[in-house]
């Protein structure tokens, strides 16, 4: 009985959550409230993965009204695999985010951090759920508005500018997107995305339709910050709290990712492919000028935040990578890297959030010899980074291997090499942050600490993971490897 | 369990006994030693199949469709592992002795990462296929990195970025691109005898294989990938002795042989003749490193170049592609391991006792440290190609495959590194047996006995490996499918 | 000219949408730059209802005597979208506000002049 509810329960458990923590002052019991809310939810998803493996795609009618009037829940391999990440990484973060939080907001805005973390949560689940494309909109801006509170609670007066430019940037993709799915209902009458899916050969003036799939693109493409429309990003995670910009490293701009293989593949792939339209043109084009240009822009930052957000950029760019080369095995590499670099990101955010603790903003001076007082976060600094660059043994392998293979099974023998360029200037930042961790005297003076347990227990989860997904790969690869091959439209 | 993971996971248990013992450096002295001890007596346990023809290997673990980590021990590894195993004893009892005599800070990291770069090193002897043989190797350059930027001075911070650039660029770069370029053309990565890719690749695609094989391995130190082991120089003695004259580097060109036999395949190789080029590149990096070594007045960085010359010879030595040549390359891979280690077990000595780096100022010392010196002179020969030393039965082997394929640039090219080795080498012994000994304001004797011990033991060695070469003999005729 | 007045909606509809971005990106008030994002968001109002509707058509509802219909479904969807606006409009605001008090002036050049990264 329950089970069968699961696709609705996913987004209303949080959804609801959201006000009741509002309502509870102490931001102790706020956090526990919210901590056992991620944790349901990572239990519904991976429920929900299971059934899907299972048994297949599952279609959920909202108010039992039968697509395509209703709005439907549908979740197949790739949206439940999102889930898991999302969720995942949501319940890796809450126990960090206690102490992490309390040392950066005021005690009275806790309760509504975890408010807007829940509905951020359930916006990003809603999105990744749902099967109507203007319900993701909708969702959309759950998630996008209260990241914009989220991202505005950072300690710095910078996280004010950095939340108003995500704010108007992000608002601009999002109608960006609604004005895309604008057109395609004028010329469908759906919003439904299967259905959607099915009417869209039978348009004959097709126009209007790519006009559609550009702003949808473009819309999207700001959401999860392509070169070159990621000038929010950067300041956003650099200012954030940490605990909120672990969380939105390793899943808002996934999300968008998701949202944006579901309109392509899903939607456009059957009658509109996109080699005729010179989408893989574009877009392995603007992904390759964002691992290459993104990583040396990373390289000259001195802030240590801003160049992990800025190495997201140029990872983002592995991503789309996969997109545009519009093969089974491309994709797989950029599904698998959804979530290896989801989970590699949010290790490292959350290890340089435990150095902030200390040291406040974390730029590469700060962290001179720090290593002797750390060892642990610098250990797991290192292990991440080395998932970052690419190094075998590691999830961020995984993801480049298959991104190598896609590209020479092109022929693009070019490409692979841009491929492995791009994580040579990874050893680059990563190894300014270790030479001065590690080889640098200390200052006289520093009392940074080893992060307290519960802040370092969940890093090294998410660290671990960077090393078991390089290792065992049966549930990333072989899980994207099914997305992908459903995505082509290939029946499993 | 297998014999091959225990042996790995030696080294690795005594890495966490030594970090445990931080406050107690004699115990944690002894237990690096007894950890050595151990794992070359696992090690020595796997001989006996390998010799008789068995191929202990483990069970795969699948890490992507067609990426297995797999070991499978055959009698180059066999090689390679026995040699790494056993200097690490010497190696170990000679850091004792070196970290005390010379005072220096952070030993107990610097005896942890050693013992992980010694696990990674049998990763790649036992390495079963290429996707193994690749992960150990990323490994071991990762793991050696903190030693090499051990003193942490500008110097060792800039030494440690030119390695890292150089190791993990050549490999992230074009030993991917190699290994990812044959799982496409064949659709697995293991080693087999004749080689994988024989018959599906062209000639020309062949050649170009090879040759990101070769760069992409820049642990080899083929030119014009070698300016890291310079570099390295500047790491602790113990360390430029068993990595950068044994393990890694022996890493580097043990990769490309095992590649060379199991990938491509000898035959393979000479019928398509993809595999001329090598011949010269080897042979220049020989001549090449062998003319900037005459010029190095700093002692470690003449052996250094030194070594990029040797390294080389094994390279060359491949080239000739006859089973007796791979039999050269082989023991070419042990003959200059003892050698070598010796050679820079004398310069430590020399650092330790006497403070002194340059060739310049080693006149007379030998009447001082006459063990280190009589060592040295020992090493010297063997890289030379002298009998009694080891180095003269493998560059025979070189010698006489180059003849019987009447591959006179292989020739010409062992005699002129011959005469360089000579020149670069013998001034040395001579200024310090014969050159009357400028006045010393700080006299000093012999280095502490660990040290001098392990400079005797490995000197001992290499005439002794002259007199009895049965067991790296035998290993190296299986590898070459030579009865 | 006779395009135009055919398609008369839409062509509101391009001018506020085309307005209103340039002058979120053409400001440096922030607040101005708020105005210009709402009469972007408002274009897309225009863009779902104006087809939506359809000349003589009546609600629709079920009656005697009416048989056109407009398509009520944009109407409804963009009375949500009405209400995200309003809500990102007040979230600008109010991080304005928290600017303001802050830096002490909305204008963006300032802003990042005092933060000494222009």
């Amino acid at each position: 009985m329950t089970l069968q509810h699961l696709p609705a329960l996913q987004v209303v458990v949080p959804l609801l959550a959201a006000p009741l923590c509002a309502l509870l002052r102490r931001p102790t019991l706020a956090w526990a409230w919210a901590t056992l809310v991620s944790w349901a939810a990572l239990v519904i998803a991976a429920l929900i993965l299971t059934q899907v493996l299972t048994t297949g795609p599952i279609s959920y009618w909202i108010g039992n009204w039968q697509p395509p009037w209703g709005i439907e829940y549908r979740i197949d391999t790739i949206s439940a695999f999102m889930l898991v990440l999302v969720t995942g990484i949501g319940a890796v973060v809450m126990p960090y985010a206690r102490v992490s939080l309390a040392a950066e907001l005021p005690a009275d805005r806790l309760p509504w951090y975890y408010t807007m973390y829940l509905l951020c949560l359930a916006g990003l689940l809603g999105m990744t759920v749902t099967g109507d494309a203007f319900n993701v909109f909708v969702f959309m801006e759950i998630a996008s508005l209260s990241s914009y509170v989220l991202i505005a609670m950072g300690p710095s007066r910078r996280a004010l500018m950095a939340a108003y430019q995500y704010l108007i940037l992000g608002t601009i993709g999002a109608t960006f997107y609604i004005i895309g799915v604008g057109f395609l209902y004028l010329m469908t009458g759906t919003l439904n995305i299967a259905d959607l899916a099915e009417r869209l050969p039978l348009v004959e003036n097709q126009r209007p339709i790519i006009v559609g799939l550009a702003f949808i693109a473009v819309g999207l493409s700001l959401k999860f910050a392509l070169f070159p429309l990621h000038f929010w990003l950067p300041g956003a995670y650099a200012y954030a709290p940490s605990a909120a910009a672990a969380f939105m490293a390793a899943t808002a701009t996934k999300v968008a990712v998701y949202l944006l293989l579901r309109f392509f593949f899903t939607v456009f792939g059957e009658a509109y492919p996109l080699p005729d339209m010179a989408i893989p043109v574009i877009w392995i084009g603007l992904s390759v000028a964002g691992m290459i240009l993104a990583s040396v822009m990373a390289i000259y930052q001195d802030d240590v935040k801003r160049m992990l957000a800025l190495s997201s950029v140029a990872q983002i760019g592995y991503i789309t990578l996969g997109i545009g080369l519009d093969s089974e095995v491309g994709l797989t590499g950029s599904v698998v890297h959804l979530f290896n670099h989801g989970i590699t990101k949010g290790a490292l955010f959350l290890l340089v959030g435990g150095i902030a603790l200390t040291t406040g903003t974390v730029t590469i001076a700060s962290l001179s010899g720090i290593a002797r007082r750390m060892p642990l976060t610098m250990a797991g600094i290192v292990i991440a980074g080395m998932s970052l660059i690419g190094i075998p043994g590691t999830a961020g392998f995984v993801s480049k291997w298959y991104l190598i293979l896609g590209a020479i099974e092109e022929g693009w023998w070019w490409l692979a090499a841009v491929i492995v360029a791009s994580s040579l200037l990874a050893v680059v930042y990563m190894g300014r942050i270790l030479e001065a961790a590690y080889l640098r005297p200390a200052p006289p003076g520093q009392e940074a600490r080893e992060m307290p347990l519960s802040m370092l227990i969940p890093a090294w989860i998410l660290v671990i993971g960077c090393v078991w997904f390089g290792l065992d790969t049966d549930l990333t690869a072989d899980i994207a490897g099914r997305a992908a091959h459903a995505l082509l439209g290939r029946a499993p | 369990m297998s014999m091959m993971i225990l042996a790995m996971l030696v080294p690795l248990g005594g890495a966490v006994l030594i970090a445990l013992l931080n406050r107690a450096p004699a115990v944690r002295d002894g237990v690096t030693l007894v950890t050595a001890v151990a794992m070359f007596g696992v090690v020595i346990q796997l001989v006996p199949e390998v010799l008789s023809g068995g191929r202990p290997a483990t069970d795969p673990w699948q890490v992507l469709p067609g990426l297995e980590l797999r070991l499978v021990l055959e009698p180059l590894g066999m090689l390679f592992a026995l040699i790494a195993s056993s200097l690490w004893i010497v190696n170990s009892l000679y850091s004792i002795g070196y970290m005390r005599g010379n005072e220096e800070e952070r030993q107990t990291p610097f005896y942890v990462f050693f013992a992980i770069a010694l696990s990674a090193t049998l990763g790649i002897a036992f390495a079963g296929n290429l996707f193994t043989l690749f992960l150990f190797y990323e490994i071991l350059t990762l793991v050696t990195y903190p030693l090499v930027t051990h003193k942490r001075d500008e110097a060792a911070i800039a030494a440690g970025r030119v390695y890292l650039l150089i190791l993990v660029g050549g490999s992230l770069i074009l030993f991917m691109a190699a290994v990812a370029w044959v799982f496409m053309a064949t659709g697995n990565l293991a080693f087999v005898p004749g080689g994988t890719v024989a018959g599906v690749l062209s000639p020309l695609e062949t050649g170009l294989l090879l040759a990101l094989f070769v760069f992409g391995i820049g642990k080899a130190a083929v030119m014009p990938m070698h300016r890291w082991l310079p570099a390295a120089m500047v790491a602790p003695t113990p360390v430029s002795a068993l990595l950068h004259a044994v393990a890694v580097v022996k890493a580097g060109v043990f990769s490309i042989v095992k590649i060379v036999v199991y990938v491509i395949g000898i035959e393979n190789l000479s019928s398509l003749g993809a595999g001329e080029w090598l011949a010269y590149v080897a042979g220049g990096t020989v001549i090449l490193a062998s003319i900037i070594a005459l010029r190095q007045d700093d002692l470690k960085r003449r052996l250094a170049y030194s070594t990029i010359s040797q390294l080389s010879y094994v390279v060359l030595a491949v080239s000739v592609l006859t089973p007796l040549s791979v039999v050269g390359a082989a023991l070419h891979i042990a003959a200059h391991a003892f050698g070598k280690i010796t050679l820079f077990f004398a310069a430590g000595a020399i650092y330790t006792a006497a403070h002194k780096t340059k060739v310049s100022q080693l006149d007379g010392i030998g009447r001082r440290m006459p063990w280190t010196m009589v060592a040295f002179a020992v090493g010297a020969l063997s890289m030379i190609g002298v009998p009694p030393t080891f180095g003269f039965v493998s560059k025979w082997f070189i010698v006489s495959a180059a003849f019987a394929d009447q591959h006179f640039f292989v020739l010409a090219v062992i005699v002129l590194s011959t005469l360089l080795n000579a020149a670069y080498f013998m001034p040395i012994v001579h200024a310090a047996f014969l050159k009357p000994a400028p006045h010393d304001p700080h006299p000093h004797g012999e280095a502490p006995w660990p040290m001098v011990v392990a400079l005797t033991m490995t000197a001992t060695a290499t005439i002794l490996l002259f007199l009895l070469p049965t067991l790296p003999l035998a290993l190296a005729r299986q590898l070459a499918g030579l009865p | 000219m006779d395009i135009v007045i055919a398609q008369f909606s839409n062509t509101v509809t391009v001018i506020l949408m085309v307005l209103g971005l340039y002058v979120v990106l053409a400001r440096g008030n922030l607040i101005k730059k708020l105005i210009g994002l709402s009469i972007f968001q408002t274009s897309v109002y225009l863009l779902y209802v104006g087809p939506g509707k359809i000349i003589g058509g009546t609600a629709p509802i079920i009656a005697e005597g009416f048989d056109v219909y407009s398509n009520p479904l944009p109407h409804v969807l963009m009375l949500t979208a009405i209400v995200v606006g309003v809500a990102t409009l007040a979230l600008g605001l109010a991080i304005t506000v928290r600017i303001h008090e802050a830096y002490g002036t909305i204008e963006e050049d300032e802003i990042l002049k005092k933060d000494g990264d222009a």
